[in-house]
């Protein structure tokens, strides 16, 4: 494998800690030949880098592995469990659950030229990622074999998002101490974030991957944990949020009337209506609460701390 | 959070594989040896880490170096002489040099980087950097065995960062989430100390306590399956939160209940008359900090770094030490003399470090006008209390303080006796998701320089 890096040059710039990778035509030696993980050997050619060689083995339709680890991968984002589990376990013995599935997400991938958009579609349209998040039995298996959702709390990206999408704000993500300077414009999304490395108290509090490997497992363990809950509940910076959030705040003016504003906060934050039930709770709450909007903004924050909104369902 | 080690830098390292371990193979490398004696083992409870964060110089505070002339130590050519007869340490730290019988200050540190997040992941874990694991610092490993899972009860957080995260450094490593520290935010040194989270303005207590339970009536998905772990956790997580800030956890960061001449003692934010409104952003929160730490010690609280920012000091030096060193001595010797009346200091450690040092010889000429610059190679550190010693002084750097001549000691070796004091287990094994062997401290083939553990103050 070595060899496949043996002409990866660095280079610094005027930036400070900023480093140019390349293709160094000049590195000796040039090896002659590779070998792929499979075992065969390839001549390699001094004028062509060699990753590219590797890249282009690594997504031919006839390397299993790659197809068979991505599609697993994709899949067990989508569905909170791999079909091969756990993803980064993938040898021999450790056979999948349901091979012809695999199989056939294999095939679909291939056949659609690795897009994986197409992928993505092919899952997320299919009855199995529709299943409810109540188990229709109480298989011991159920799990495994996705029977039914798989109830999992939000990424720490994905939360933040959802948060500033529902209050009509954003993050300021910069990194003063220590260098480099580094300044993200607040438009950006934090799904969008390139590297782990940016400032972030939330995404460290809520567990964001540290993309130190390529391993599946550093994905982080979504258990909610009480100080987590803390800041959710009760700190500044959402409390901010949702006090001053332009988009909120357009929701909850004084001349909304309750039932409209209960409708359009559980359109916004849950993504749909009330029962009746919820909508004559909260019309108890109102007029038992120091002004219309005081509740309305009691609803939001609930809301937002509902297990419904916190955990995908 | 954790790239200390980026992706690119990983791939780098690896490459570069046969040239690094040549560079280990030269160093001293010698097994971390741990044999405490059990009657010395496990007094310390609690540590309390005081983060020189930005790398202080150790020239300026305890390895003064006078006879080096004034292109080493600036205007700081007269060391005061401390409660022990012998050790110096510089003028600036006068409240510091009465309490040193309490302290043993280590000269011999070093690891040999300047870069701060390198340095900052190898003082603070005790590990080489740029392997395939991520380590916990010793705050997220105190957190893991005398914290939730090694009996500790107490409402408030096992680990507590006061009150600014440091940034681009994962403390909990490949332990997770569960033992990254509860940062407070906030400014202890106003009227009411705003506990991120914990205090919060604007809130009523009535409204407290309707909006829980209207989020009681209206959160309905946990009691639809009561069976979901992650559920189960929301749910439990949720009652500690409101235990934290309902309860009487909360009080521990009330420093109204402390008398006005000891939160003085302590040193306030205070501004100079006449200084400019761009110094507000400069108000010091360590000494109240060093405050609050004390009082979580009372309540058990196993493990608190204060972050101390602003000593990465490239450029007029010796303008910001001196302001910056009074603040320091004020709130650390305070601290020291207060845990000690109070019985406290016997079982809880005081660490003082930062990631290295700085520059021995000053960079006088523009654009740094006095500045010192990253060092690595030696630098000091300080710890008192849990069963340390104090009154001594390990290792010594040369006449310059430009490297270590006597008694080198590794970050491994200052955290291995701090484990050591708090009975931790150096051969227990750290959890980590990919199921490799990883041990509380390094075992000989992981090749971590060390000089072994701190016997001298043990």
């Amino acid at each position: 494998m070595a060899a496949f890096f043996s002409r990866v040059g660095y280079k610094a710039t005027a930036e400070w800690k900023e480093e140019i990778v390349f293709f160094d035509l000049g590195k000796t030696p040039v090896p002659a030949s590779a070998v792929f993980p499979d075992g065969v050997t390839v001549n390699l050619s001094p004028l062509q880098d060699p990753r590219e060689v590797f890249a282009d083995w690594l997504i031919s339709p006839t390397n299993a592995w790659f197809t068979r680890a991505i599609a697993n991968r994709v899949w067990s984002w989508l569905l909170g469990r791999g079909i091969i589990h756990e993803p980064d376990d993938i040898r021999q013995d450790n056979p999948p659950v349901n091979p012809e599935l695999l199989a056939l997400l294999e095939r679909e991938l291939i056949a659609s030229r690795y897009d994986l958009k197409q992928l993505f579609r092919l899952i997320l349209t299919s009855q199995t990622y529709q299943l409810s998040c109540m188990p229709a039995s109480r298989h011991p298996q159920g799990e495994a074999h996705f029977a039914f959702y798989p109830v999992r709390r939000l990424e720490a990206e994905v939360l933040i998002d959802a948060i500033n999408q529902i209050t009509g704000t954003t993050e300021k993500y910069t990194s003063r101490i220590p260098e480099p300077y580094t300044f993200i414009p607040e438009e950006k999304r934090s799904i969008a974030l390139a590297d782990a490395s940016i400032t972030s108290p939330f995404l460290d509090l809520f567990g964001r991957c540290s993309r130190n490997t390529g391993l599946e497992s550093e994905q982080r363990n979504n258990l909610p944990t009480a100080a987590q809950q803390l800041h959710l509940l009760n700190s500044s910076h959402i409390q901010r949020k949702l006090e001053q959030g332009a988009k909120l705040r357009a929701l909850l003016q004084p001349a909304a009337k309750p039932r409209e504003v209960v409708n359009d906060l559980y359109l916004t934050i849950l993504s749909r209506y009330p029962t009746e039930e919820e909508m004559q709770l909260f019309v108890a709450y109102s007029q038992s609460s120091e002004g219309r909007q005081r509740a309305g903004l009691d609803l939001a924050w609930a809301l937002i701390n509902s297990a419904e909104f916190q955990f995908r369902h | 959070m954790s790239t200390l080690i980026s992706r690119r830098d990983m791939l780098h390292r690896s490459l570069l594989g046969a040239a690094g371990l040549c560079l280990a193979d030269s160093l001293a490398i010698r097994a971390w040896a741990a044999a405490p004696s059990p009657q010395a083992a496990g007094r310390a409870k609690s540590v309390i880490q005081i983060w020189m964060w930005g790398g202080p110089a150790h020239l300026d505070t305890f390895d003064p170096k006078p006879e080096a002339g004034s292109d080493y130590c600036g205007p700081f050519g007269k060391p005061v002489e401390t409660k022990v007869s012998g050790t110096r340490i510089c003028e600036m730290l006068p409240l510091l040099a009465k309490q040193a019988d309490k302290y043993s200050i280590i000269r011999g540190m070093t690891h040999g980087n300047n870069a701060h997040e390198t340095a900052t992941y190898m003082v603070q874990t005790g590990r080489k950097a740029g392997e395939r694991l991520v380590y916990p610092c010793a705050g997220a490993v105190v957190s893991l065995f005398k914290g939730y899972d090694g009996g500790y009860q107490g409402q408030i957080p096992p680990y507590i960062v006061l009150t600014e995260p440091l940034g681009r450094f994962d403390e909990a490593g490949f332990l997770g989430t569960r033992y990254k520290p509860f940062t407070t935010g906030g400014d202890p040194s106003q009227a009411r100390f705003m506990v991120e989270g914990i205090v919060v303005e604007g809130i009523t207590d009535k409204q407290q306590r309707d909006r829980r339970e209207l989020l009681n009536k209206l959160d309905k998905l946990p009691h639809a399956l009561p069976e979901n772990a992650g559920l189960r956790a929301l749910v439990r997580s949720r009652d500690q939160a409101y235990d934290m800030m309902i309860g009487d956890g909360a009080k521990v960061f009330d420093l109204s209940e402390e008398k006005d001449a000891l939160r003085d003692r302590y040193g306030r934010a205070t501004l100079a008359a006449g200084a400019p409104p761009t110094m507000i952003s400069l108000r010091t929160t360590f000494g109240q900090s060093c405050l609050v730490a004390r009082r979580l010690v009372e309540r058990g609280v196993p493990y608190i770094t204060i972050n101390y920012p602003g000593w990465d000091t490239h450029k007029d030096h010796f303008v910001e030490m001196k302001r910056k060193l009074p603040e320091l001595d004020q709130g650390m010797a305070t601290l020291i003399q207060d845990l000690s009346e109070r019985g406290l200091l016997d079982s809880t450690i005081v660490w003082w470090s930062g990631e290295f040092g700085r520059t021995p010889k000053v960079q006088w000429e523009a654009p740094w006008n006095g500045g010192r610059g990253h060092w690595g190679n030696a630098f000091s550190a300080v710890v008192a209390g849990g069963g340390f010693k104090g009154g001594r002084v390990v290792g010594a750097t040369d006449a310059k303080g430009e490297e270590v001549k006597d008694r080198p000691v590794y970050p491994c070796d200052l955290i291995g006796s701090m484990y050591q004091r708090l009975g931790i287990d150096p051969a227990a094994s750290l959890p980590n998701p990919q199921g490799m062997d990883a041990r509380v401290m390094p075992t000989p083939a992981e090749g971590v320089p060390t000089g072994g553990v701190l016997n001298e103050i043990i």
